[in-house]
């Protein structure tokens, strides 16, 4: 066997745990992603309503990085 | 500023005179951006740049908004994206997929469980031989596409977006590649009787 890149089997194994054969894509996860910041902001568990998009933040750091960045933006401004 | 429904807000912005509506949601975003990425050292300009492009990428992609929402909340998601996909792209301009994916390969990337003084020399074969498996289903199951994609992003830290834009590809596919790559494994791993769950559990005992 030739030398390949070797990846962090720790982190791996916890994502591989964590995945399921049906998971949303990026594309999806933008659709609802303003439907799902406005159940958080209003205090109304979005991870109850809509799991694939809360399973999707849990496994992509784009979209994590966006969601925080939109809560942050969001919080501060009110609900204008 | 005064309050406006979804409706109106979609309304005033096709609207022949779509300033007063423009305007206001300028002073939306731009405010949203200056706090949300109070953390991520932009400028002032830079800020205006991108409450700029959303603007135009809101007018354009107007029609895709579904109302499932509230419309501002809608513009900042839009307003965000921008934002985000340029300070990315700012912040890895520099950096190749396969000096990162090279440089990964030359690195030592055995769990620090393995390499300390285990109380039990006998789990620390077991360790060794669990290692031994995974980089063998790894070596096999994964493609080199998908094998450098984990690795620029699960050790790189590269965000899937620039992972993308190196392969030639965009985020969505990039991110069906490494689920279609994590489901490979996970189905070898249990075809072998190892599950993430115990190997987990395995590195994690003193």
């Amino acid at each position: 066997m030739t030398t390949l890149p070797k990846l962090p089997i720790q982190k791996l194994m916890k994502q591989l745990a964590a995945t399921r054969t049906v998971e949303i894509g990026c594309d999806e996860c933008y659709d609802e992603l303003d439907r799902f910041v406005e159940l958080e902001l209003n205090g109304k568990k979005p991870e109850e309503a809509m799991p694939l998009v809360q399973e999707h933040l849990n496994r992509c750091p784009d979209c994590r990085e966006e969601f925080e960045v939109i809560l942050a933006a969001l919080g501060a401004v009110g609900r204008g | 500023m005064r309050e406006r429904s979804n409706q109106e807000w979609c309304d005033e912005l096709r609207s022949p005179q779509p300033d007063s509506a423009i305007a206001d949601l300028r002073v939306v975003l731009l405010r949203g951006l200056r706090y949300g990425l109070a953390e991520h050292g932009v400028t002032a300009a830079d800020l205006e740049d991108f409450v700029q492009d959303a603007l135009v990428k809101i007018l354009r992609e107007l029609a895709s908004f579904r109302g499932e929402a509230r419309f501002t909340t809608w513009a900042q998601k839009v307003a965000v994206r921008v934002a985000l996909t340029e300070l990315r792209r700012r912040r890895w301009r520099d950096v190749s997929l396969q000096d990162l994916v090279a440089g990964r390969d030359e690195g030592d990337f055995t769990p620090a469980v393995l390499t300390d003084s285990a109380p039990d020399p006998g789990q620390v074969a077991v360790r060794g031989q669990v290692m031994d498996a995974i980089q063998r289903i790894i070596a096999e199951e994964l493609t080199d596409r998908q094998r450098q994609a984990m690795i620029a992003v699960m050790q790189g830290g590269m965000p899937l977006q620039e992972v993308a834009v190196r392969m030639g590809t965009n985020r969505n596919a990039m991110y069906k590649l490494l689920h279609d790559a994590r489901r490979r494994l996970q189905k070898r791993m249990l075809r072998e009787n190892l599950s993430p769950q115990n190997v987990l559990a395995l590195f994690s005992q003193s």
